[in-house]
């Protein structure tokens, strides 16, 4: 196999020194993590890469030397470099010189135990690959190879090469803790040779994190108590509690709260970026939120609202009269029952005209509950859309009222059909075989079996008719609803946090690495660029969503017409958790 | 070392197949494919333009013909941004990988490489469009079962060739040392048409 070292971009220009990295027999690699330069003691330099190796469970080791120098190196030099080679044993020992100011490199690689490979030409021994050290040490491959041993230097053999270099240099951060302007016995130069990187606002918020997050935890646990206590249990309270979507997304957000601010750490990066995007969603919501607010109460907008609000609830009941007249007539042409016609018209406008007395008796006090309600915009965009939601609800409950009796009239009325049919044909439904088996009637049970049959076939299309128009005026409810959620849906659910370290950090999800082939001239090693290839931005949000709050519509197409034909009550955006009706 | 030949494609359209050799271990095949012709994108114009001046004279609203500038500069900024692939290259280096790029007319690279750990087999697949062409692909080993096959990639997928008249004979060749694991690259020999 071609030996292929792995070379940090931060060090292509150092001063010559030891090569200090890992070695990784499987994939025959050499991981360069640092140059340690002249003068070192070797004791010293043997005494720091065992602490290293203790710290960081990686099999850190002097690999070979490393020489920039103005030209060829000299006799004596050349002899040096290898005597050094036998101060700080390692099998391959790797020589990389590279000539100031110029472009091509040579390597040479020594075995000492194996016998020297035959006629292999000295270019195909050594490739190089140059690493921005950075860039791989604060990136995260997708999918996440977990490497189960983390003794050092034992690796199985079945994990990639890179993943690898990746979790090497990643791990290596003993190594790097030490910069240009440290009194220590070993001069090292990496990435952080210049420096080491800080900001001092994030440690300031790292020390202000404690407390604070303690403090908060500790009134989110009250807030949750005190939610958790007897008396929401009981019935009415219960039953609203799980009715109302408000509920539902506030008890989401307590949750999403309680996760961010709890004091134990992240494990691993991906809980990490789990709370990172919790925030980041939570602090969208109420910035959102807060305009919302600020546009509500802003030249008495909620005024205008509530004066338009009870007008708008008497022109929707006015048209619902003008439907119903329209039906008890002949509507569209078709010729209805006259009697059952007359009977549930007048059943459902007396059913609106108490409606309409309802809503002119809450009329005073709209104001102040749309003024109240406008407040809890504050909490979140969310809870405010929740409540919009709630409220549509409420306000069209007398078409959820009609729409049930219409279904569950049109479903007995089928019901009633298809049994009757299958006395009409002479079979009878078998419920302890589940099918149907032809039966024996008396003369008198057929009689009046046609004739129930007769009665109830005719009276079909009024029933039908009353059904369809009231399960339309319920889809539309509920496609408005629907939509609703789905604007709460995804603003709970969008890895923002992910997309923006995706947009302006893009090394920091990777999906893998690409190479791009250098200059190259005949007799010298191979060189490679090793670059990051991010992750394209529907991986990220596939990995990276939020759970929702669950609200899909659980019926299929099928089913959902299915239900429709026999009259079946149709809930298409029950939530999680929720009983059948 | 470079090499440049021209094979046709499935639709009739010009390929020209660059071949770089810069090492005994690495070989990188570069695909161009057609590009854009003038005469289908004026075709293309010509019909939304009209169709929206026909539009124009039954409704007398101008917006129509702002909307179909829109929709023409988008839409062909769509097209050469993530349809219209300029040249595809297959990059081979041994013991580390093989990486595949597009690049699209308007600049955009995308990139995919495979781990030589992953790669258990290259093939050439027959398959019947019309006529039956040939194309090359990459089988996949599955992470957990070393055995099985969990993914066939094929290779230069926007551009395809036909099988007569260029591609007649698929050589296998071998790079790397002879000791290590071999990988084997695969090289189009033009065949004199014996019909």
């Amino acid at each position: 196999m071609v030996l292929k070292a792995f070379f940090p971009t931060c060090c292509v220009s150092v001063d010559s020194g030891l090569l200090v990295g890992r070695w990784v027999p499987e994939h025959s690699s050499a991981v360069v993590l640092a140059v340690l330069h002249f003068p070192f003691i070797p004791i010293q330099v043997k005494q720091l890469l065992a602490q290293v190796r203790q710290a960081s469970q990686v099999g850190v080791a002097v690999l070979g030397t490393w020489c920039h120098c103005r030209q060829e190196p000299e006799e004596s030099l050349g002899r040096f470099l290898e005597g050094l080679g036998a101060v700080f044993p390692h099998e391959p020992w790797l020589q990389l010189c590279r000539e100031r100011g110029g472009t091509f490199w040579s390597c040479e690689v020594t075995h000492r135990q194996a016998p020297a490979a035959p006629s292999a030409p000295g270019e195909d021994q050594v490739m190089l690959i140059f690493y921005d050290q950075r860039q791989v040490l604060l990136s995260q491959l997708h999918p996440p190879t977990v490497l189960p041993d983390r003794q050092a230097g034992a690796t199985p053999a079945s994990t990639g090469g890179l993943a690898v270099v990746f979790d090497t240099v990643a791990r290596s951060e003993v190594l790097f803790r030490s910069d240009r302007f440290d009194e220590g016995p070993v001069r090292l130069s990496h990435w952080q040779s210049e420096g080491v990187e800080a900001s001092i606002l994030v440690e300031l918020a790292r020390r202000a994190s404690g407390p604070v997050c303690l403090l908060l935890a500790s009134l989110l646990s009250l807030v949750s108590a005190i939610g958790a206590c007897r008396v929401f249990r009981l019935w009415p309270l219960s039953f609203l509690g799980s009715k109302l979507s408000t509920c539902e997304q506030l008890r989401h957000r307590l949750e999403h709260l309680t996760l961010i601010f709890s004091t134990r750490k992240a494990e691993n990066s991906a809980q990490l970026m789990r709370k990172a995007n919790t925030v980041a969603s939570v602090l969208l919501d109420v910035a959102l939120g807060l305009t919302l607010l600020s546009w509500l109460h802003g030249r008495s907008r909620i005024g205008h609202l509530a004066d338009a609000l009870v007008p708008v609830a008497d022109h929707v009941a006015e048209e619902l009269q003008h439907l119903l007249q329209w039906l008890m007539g002949a509507p569209a042409g078709l010729k209805m029952n006259r009697a059952l016609d007359q009977v549930l018209g007048r059943f459902f406008l007396y059913h609106i005209h108490l409606w309409i007395s309802y809503i002119h008796l809450m009329s005073p006090f709209v104001e102040h509950i749309l003024w109240h309600v406008g407040l809890s915009a504050c909490l979140g965009l969310t809870v405010a859309l929740s409540l919009l939601s709630d409220i549509i609800a409420l306000l069209t409950f007398h078409i959820y009222c009609f729409y049930v009796y219409g279904a569950r009239l049109y479903c007995l009325k089928i019901h009633g059909l298809s049994s009757l049919w299958r006395l009409f044909r002479g079979k009878k439904w078998n419920v302890l075989r589940q099918r149907v088996d032809s039966c024996s009637y008396d003369l008198d049970q057929l009689f009046i079996g046609t004739l129930l049959f007769t009665i109830l076939l005719f009276l079909l299309p009024t029933t039908a008719l009353y059904y369809l128009v009231f399960t339309l005026l319920r889809l539309l409810v509920v496609a408005v609803q629907g939509l609703i959620h789905l604007l709460v849906d995804l603003i709970n659910s969008l890895p923002l946090y992910s997309l923006g370290l995706r947009l302006c950090r893009p090394y920091r999800l990777a999906a893998g690495v690409k190479f791009r082939v250098l200059q190259h001239e005949a007799g010298r090693p191979l060189r490679l660029l090793m670059q990051i290839n991010p992750l394209p931005y529907s991986r990220v949000m596939h990995t990276y969503r939020l759970p929702s709050c669950g609200c899909h519509p659980k019926d299929s197409w099928g089913a959902l017409c299915r239900k429709l034909f026999f009259g079946e009550l149709i809930y298409p955006w029950r939530q999680r958790g929720d009983k059948q009706d | 070392m470079e090499d440049e030949r021209s094979f046709s494609d499935i639709c009739g359209g010009r390929l020209a197949l660059q071949r770089r050799y810069y090492s005994p271990s690495c070989r990188e095949f570069c695909l161009s494919c057609p590009r854009l012709s003038l005469r289908s994108l004026t075709a293309v114009t010509c019909t939304v333009w009209l169709a929206a001046y026909g539009l124009f004279t039954l409704c007398e609203n101008s917006m129509i013909l702002s909307a179909a500038i829109f929709i023409t500069l988008l839409g062909l900024l769509g097209y050469l941004h993530f349809v219209k692939i300029d040249q595809e290259t297959l990059l081979i280096i041994d013991s580390l990988g093989i990486q595949m790029t597009s690049s699209y007319a308007s600049g955009k690279e995308s990139t995919t490489f495979i781990e030589m750990g992953k790669v258990k087999d290259i093939v050439i697949n027959e398959a019947i469009y019309m006529k039956v062409i040939y194309y090359l692909c990459i089988l996949l080993k599955d992470p957990v079962e070393p055995h099985r096959i969990s993914q066939v990639v094929p290779v230069f997928q926007r551009c395809v060739t036909q099988a007569r008249g260029a591609w007649k004979f698929w050589k296998l060749h071998q790079v790397g040392q002879a000791r290590g694991p071999k990988f084997l690259y695969v090289e189009a020999l033009q065949v004199p048409d014996l019909s």
